[in-house]
């Protein structure tokens, strides 16, 4: 299984238009948003957090076919499956992976965009804090979403149909928790809500995903 | 002893089901006809909100509906996941469209009468905003189907994510009451209170119910009869292929 991660992170990065894309995604992303919405600082700070989790989300989700599609098109999907390894195990790691590749820089890269968007200052530790255990929640349900549809040409769109509205209840908590840092409410629940889904994903999404490759490998 | 099982056999289920469609059916429209029209034509207008409460016997209903439409695809595709059986895969599909049009028209109605009482078609509120995420689930659910070419692999990838979504969409509605208070009044309907409303509203209201829950069930009966018959008569063309 650390063989599998490692092997996918190293695939990542080397054969590159992975691993920064989503990156790139996100920057350009909140780049674009004062553009739609005009400069004012004041707006800008008031929509900061949505703005931010939606970008992470939307950079999220545009990686996600690359988590099978590959390796189902050149076959190794079939031999991974029938390695001693279990499906199950199989998902939960390309979901760590996935959460390495896109999940962990956006992360890191939240509090310099927040600094574009006039984030209020108390905010910050939250915004990464959220996003930090938010994230894993975003790469296991996208991952269930891949496995739906990898059997499925130009399944594209349809994953982003599928797993949108499985993105709402993390959004929700997570822009949740920031919105309240800014305005000096209390973040806490909120952040442990989005904690608590994380925790739910990922111990039962990857059975989920795992049923959904063996229906798609048959 | 017969069980409920029989009617897995789609032999079975054909014969049934044609004998009860035109019941159900009929219950269905003498339902809807007696319901709406008592309701629209022979109920008092409210006091406050005069005439427009009248949306209710199209609102209610049909938002009872399209929850219980999810509600029963959940259970068919938990059947279709433990027993197999392609009745019940067929009828999840059968039922999803029934079950978005209910939505759609919960939402369409909710907004004709949001706009004078309210003086909005839309407000995020979260009863509103967990019926449009239901709406989508829906879509996603038939796009699900409609993408996959065996019908087995379709089966199955839908139920795991009918199972899913219900997990979900439950979730999406608890953090909406978290996220945002709402405007929608309570609950029209409980059972744990005496009177829910007036009783010259509740009579007509009862009908047009019954009427939208028999309306559910003949066309779902209708839809998985027509599903059946495809399949049958793709079973056919791929016989004469190899004959």
């Amino acid at each position: 299984m650390i063989g599998l991660l490692r092997r996918d992170l190293t695939l990542a990065i080397r054969a590159g238009g992975g691993f920064g894309l989503s990156l790139a995604f996100f920057l350009i992303f909140t780049t674009l948003v004062p553009f739609g919405v005009g400069p004012e600082t004041g707006i800008l700070s008031e929509i900061a957090p949505g703005v931010l989790w939606l970008g992470a989300l939307l950079a999220c989700l545009l990686s996600l076919d690359r988590i099978f599609q590959l390796d189902w098109e050149d076959g190794t999907l079939d031999l991974m499956a029938t390695s001693p390894v279990p499906l199950e195990g199989l998902a939960a790691m390309k979901a760590l992976a996935h959460w390495i590749t896109t999940g962990l820089p956006l992360v890191a890269a939240a509090p310099v965009l927040g600094l574009l968007l006039n984030l209020p200052g108390p905010a910050y530790p939250w915004l990464v804090a959220s996003l930090a255990l938010g994230t894993p929640a975003l790469s296991a349900i996208g991952t269930f979403g891949a496995a739906l549809t990898v059997g499925i040409k130009r399944g594209g769109l349809l994953l982003s149909l599928l797993v949108l509205p499985l993105y709402v209840p993390t959004l929700i908590f997570g822009a949740l928790c920031v919105s309240r840092a800014t305005t000096g409410q209390d973040p806490l629940t909120p952040l442990l809500l989005v904690a608590g889904i994380t925790a739910g994903s990922l111990a039962l999404l990857p059975f989920a995903a795992a049923a959904a490759l063996r229906v798609n490998l048959r | 002893m017969a069980s409920i099982w029989e009617y897995a056999n789609p032999r079975k289920f054909m014969a049934t089901s044609a004998f009860l469609l035109p019941w159900t059916a009929g219950i269905a429209g003498v339902c809807l006809v007696v319901g709406l029209v008592w309701g629209f034509f022979f109920t008092p207008d409210d006091f406050r909100q005069g005439s427009t409460v009248k949306i209710i016997y199209v609102h209610v209903p049909s938002a009872i509906m399209a929850i219980n439409a999810w509600l029963m695809m959940l259970i068919t595709s938990l059947i279709w996941v433990i027993r197999r059986h392609h009745v019940s895969a067929l009828a999840a599909k059968a039922a999803a469209p029934v079950g978005m049009v209910f939505t759609l028209i919960a939402l369409v109605t909710g907004a004709i009468w949001g706009q004078p009482m309210w003086g909005t078609w839309w407000e995020w509120d979260p009863r509103l905003t967990s019926f449009l995420i239901l709406f989508l689930f829906y879509l996603g659910y038939m796009a699900l189907w409609e993408a996959i070419d065996n019908p087995d692999s379709a089966a199955d990838l839908t139920s795991v994510l009918c199972l899913v979504g219900s997990v979900f969409a439950i979730i999406s509605r608890y953090a909406l009451v978290f996220w945002n208070q709402g405007l929608h009044q309570g609950a029209t309907l409980s059972l744990d209170r005496e009177q829910n409303i007036a009783d010259v509203f509740w009579y007509p209201l009862v009908i047009t119910l019954a009427g939208f829950g028999f309306l559910f069930v003949a066309l779902v009966l209708y839809r998985t009869q027509t599903e059946i018959r495809a399949r049958r008569l793709k079973a056919l063309i791929a016989q004469e292929r190899m004959a």
